[in-house]
């Protein structure tokens, strides 16, 4: 197997919808609804795409993606709750050929594992994360995200979420953005066709990131959680386009490569 | 002739590490360990051979490092003392539990919290009986000297290689920073990737293939059937351990009517006491665990037999004699006698413990 450029897509031979090679046969467990399984898929036709199976790791963390190492067939660590870029990144320091990504939720990355976040992504690591942002916890059963909107009613929240006692809901990939060590840092989403397309787009350049060493590459995929959010698929994605978009807006924030050095050497210290 | 120089005990463990072909340290500051990392910036072994060194941002994120770098079949560590020990327990627990090699050192500290920087074994039952959440346990080497402080990476390495699980260096603030002759060993180059896929191919993540199954480097298992099969696997490993690797050194036990057990630093001070009580006439001996986990019940079982008591000497307030009376299983008296806080016992201490709580109690 080949890879197939980014432009040979639309060609009529590869223009044939099936089902990636990459993806195992392991029913997913996911909610009928969920956007992990949208997302996962993407992932396995990126890495099919560029035919780097013997060449990526996954890190999956704990949350509902904690089992994603069922349904892609390379290899994979599964991380403490949290630390996804940490484990991402002892692997790429002793191992810089592979590529490497981190699948996290909204608690794992943005709660728990703030402090890994960051530090990952500040030191530039060339790996990519993966940020699956559905304002809600849904595997233990729908509390409070660090995501959760304000007002927004949830197992611990139940009143709603309330910002004197619950603080604000935290747009962690705006705080990303703002480190140096980020290349590109996008937020997506799959709940249309043509989103679902921009969200392969952007995960296949976050892949090809790893090899020019520019930085990390950050997605978030705003997603639904119709279990944790309590109402029905169809609902979901609207509610989703009401009242998560707004918060939580779709684009590029930085696209680009990590800054330039010399911009952080201060004058006495240059060599 | 090898390689003699004088060096800290925390300066060894860097240099060590660099000669036995370790991949990477991943490690944050802490007294009284830093000079680990220290040592291993300003000999930028990246350049020599290739080893990573890289300071975090906690210790959370240090042990997290070690379960990536594992996970790819390579020779990976990190080290602390006691509080960052702590907040590595969960990610030492995740090790044990997906099957990961690799090497930790405590140099330890007093506690409990914050406690002190002064030199303490407080650690004892953190390091010997898991620490972390969960049944497992680590392979727990101790060092007395700088030399074995030396000597115990590479093995640290070839034991948690053997079994697949972390190995710890249970060490303390006197080892680490005091000053001693090392022999140095020879470099061996780290191992290529080839020799990783020989050593580890089985099971390390490195890369899935068409023709092998996915390597899955996880701790968990939601269906309780088979993690009961993967809590006897580990357990397995810890009785082999048991059977196959226990380490112990002996000094005038033959005769001796009075042990003292002892590790560490604290094996060093016992044994001039047993010099101090063999010039006085009583019959003393030293047995020093070298290896805290697998423990050597078996020997110090042996030894009840003859004995006519122990005496148990840590900085802690009694931590291995729990250890020693199931070892000695009631056929003698089993006492304790530590200093804490900080508080190194001296020889003549040590002695007066013997005279009171073992002859004269």
């Amino acid at each position: 197997m080949t890879a197939i450029k980014v432009e040979d897509i639309i060609k009529p031979d590869n223009l044939v919808y099936k089902k990636s090679s990459v993806l195992t046969d392991v029913p997913m467990h996911y909610c009928y609804g969920c956007s992990h399984g949208v997302v996962h898929k993407l992932i396995a036709e990126v890495i099919e795409e560029m035919n780097i199976q013997e060449d990526v790791v996954g890190v999956a963390p704990v949350g509902c993606a904690v089992m994603a190492y069922y349904y892609l067939d390379i290899d994979w660590m599964q991380a403490a709750h949290g630390r996804a870029p940490a484990v991402a990144t002892g692997y790429k320091r002793v191992n810089p050929k592979k590529y490497v990504f981190s699948y996290q939720g909204d608690g794992d990355l943005a709660a728990i594992g703030t402090a890994e976040t960051m530090h990952a992504v500040n030191r530039g690591e060339n790996i990519v994360m993966i940020f699956i942002n559905n304002a809600i916890y849904g595997m233990t059963g729908g509390q409070m995200a660090p995501t959760s909107l304000v007002g927004q009613v949830t197992a611990t929240s139940p009143h709603g979420r309330d910002v004197d006692l619950n603080g604000y809901p935290l747009k962690i990939t705006e705080l990303v953005a703002q480190l140096p060590g980020a290349a590109y840092v996008t937020r997506q989403s799959v709940h249309t066709p043509g989103n679902v397309r921009k969200t392969k787009k952007a995960i296949r350049k976050a892949f090809e990131n790893c090899d020019k060493k520019i930085g990390t590459s950050f997605i978030e995929v705003v997603s639904t959680c119709n279990s944790g959010w309590k109402i029905d698929p169809v609902q979901s994605n609207e509610w989703m386009v009401e009242n998560m978009f707004p918060f939580y807006p779709l684009g590029d924030i930085k696209d680009g490569e990590r800054d330039d050095v010399d911009k952080y050497l201060v004058q006495k210290l240059k060599k | 002739m090898g390689d003699i120089r004088l060096m800290k005990g925390n300066e060894v463990i860097a240099e060590a590490a660099i000669r036995c072909g370790c991949d990477a340290y991943f490690g944050y500051p802490i007294t009284p360990q830093s000079e680990v990392m220290e040592t291993l910036m300003a000999r930028a072994p990246w350049e020599e051979t290739g080893m990573v060194v890289l300071q975090a941002e906690s210790e959370v994120a240090s042990i997290n490092m070690l379960f990536g770098g594992a996970s790819a079949g390579k020779k990976v560590m990190t080290s602390s003392s006691s509080p960052g020990i702590s907040l590595m327990a969960e990610g030492i627990s995740y090790m044990a539990g997906a099957e990961l090699p690799g090497l930790i050192v405590n140099v330890q500290r007093g506690g409990p919290g914050l406690g002190t920087i002064q030199p303490s074994q407080a650690d004892y039952f953190q390091a010997t009986k898991g620490g972390g959440h969960g049944d497992y346990r680590l392979f727990v080497l101790a060092p007395n000297s700088v030399q074995e402080m030396a000597d115990f990476v590479d093995l640290g390495f070839e034991k948690s290689f053997k079994y697949r699980n972390p190995a710890m260096i249970l060490t303390d603030g006197v080892i680490g920073q005091m000053m001693e002759k090392v022999e140095l060993t020879a470099f061996k180059p780290r191992w290529t990737d080839l020799q990783v896929e020989e050593i580890s191919g089985s099971w390390a993540a490195t890369g899935k293939n068409k023709n092998r199954k996915q390597h899955i480097m996880t701790s968990l298992e939601m269906v309780s059937e088979r993690q009961e099969k993967n809590n006897e696997r580990f357990q397995a490993k810890y009785k082999q351990m048991q059977e196959e690797d226990v380490m112990f050194e002996e000094i005038q036990c033959d005769d001796a009517e009075y042990i003292i057990v002892a590790y560490g630093v604290s094996s060093r001070i016992s044994a001039k006491a047993v010099d101090l009580l063999r010039e006085k006439g009583i019959k003393a001996g030293l047995f020093r665990p070298i290896t805290l986990f697998p423990f050597p019940n078996k020997r110090i079982n042996e030894l009840a037999d003859k004995a006519k008591g122990f005496l148990s000497v840590e900085m802690n307030a009694g931590q291995m004699v729990e250890d020693v009376r199931l070892s000695v299983l009631g056929k003698t008296k089993v006492e304790h006698f530590g200093r804490m806080g900080g508080i190194i016992a001296t020889p003549s201490e040590v002695v007066e413990a013997i005279e009171s709580k073992l002859i004269g109690g």
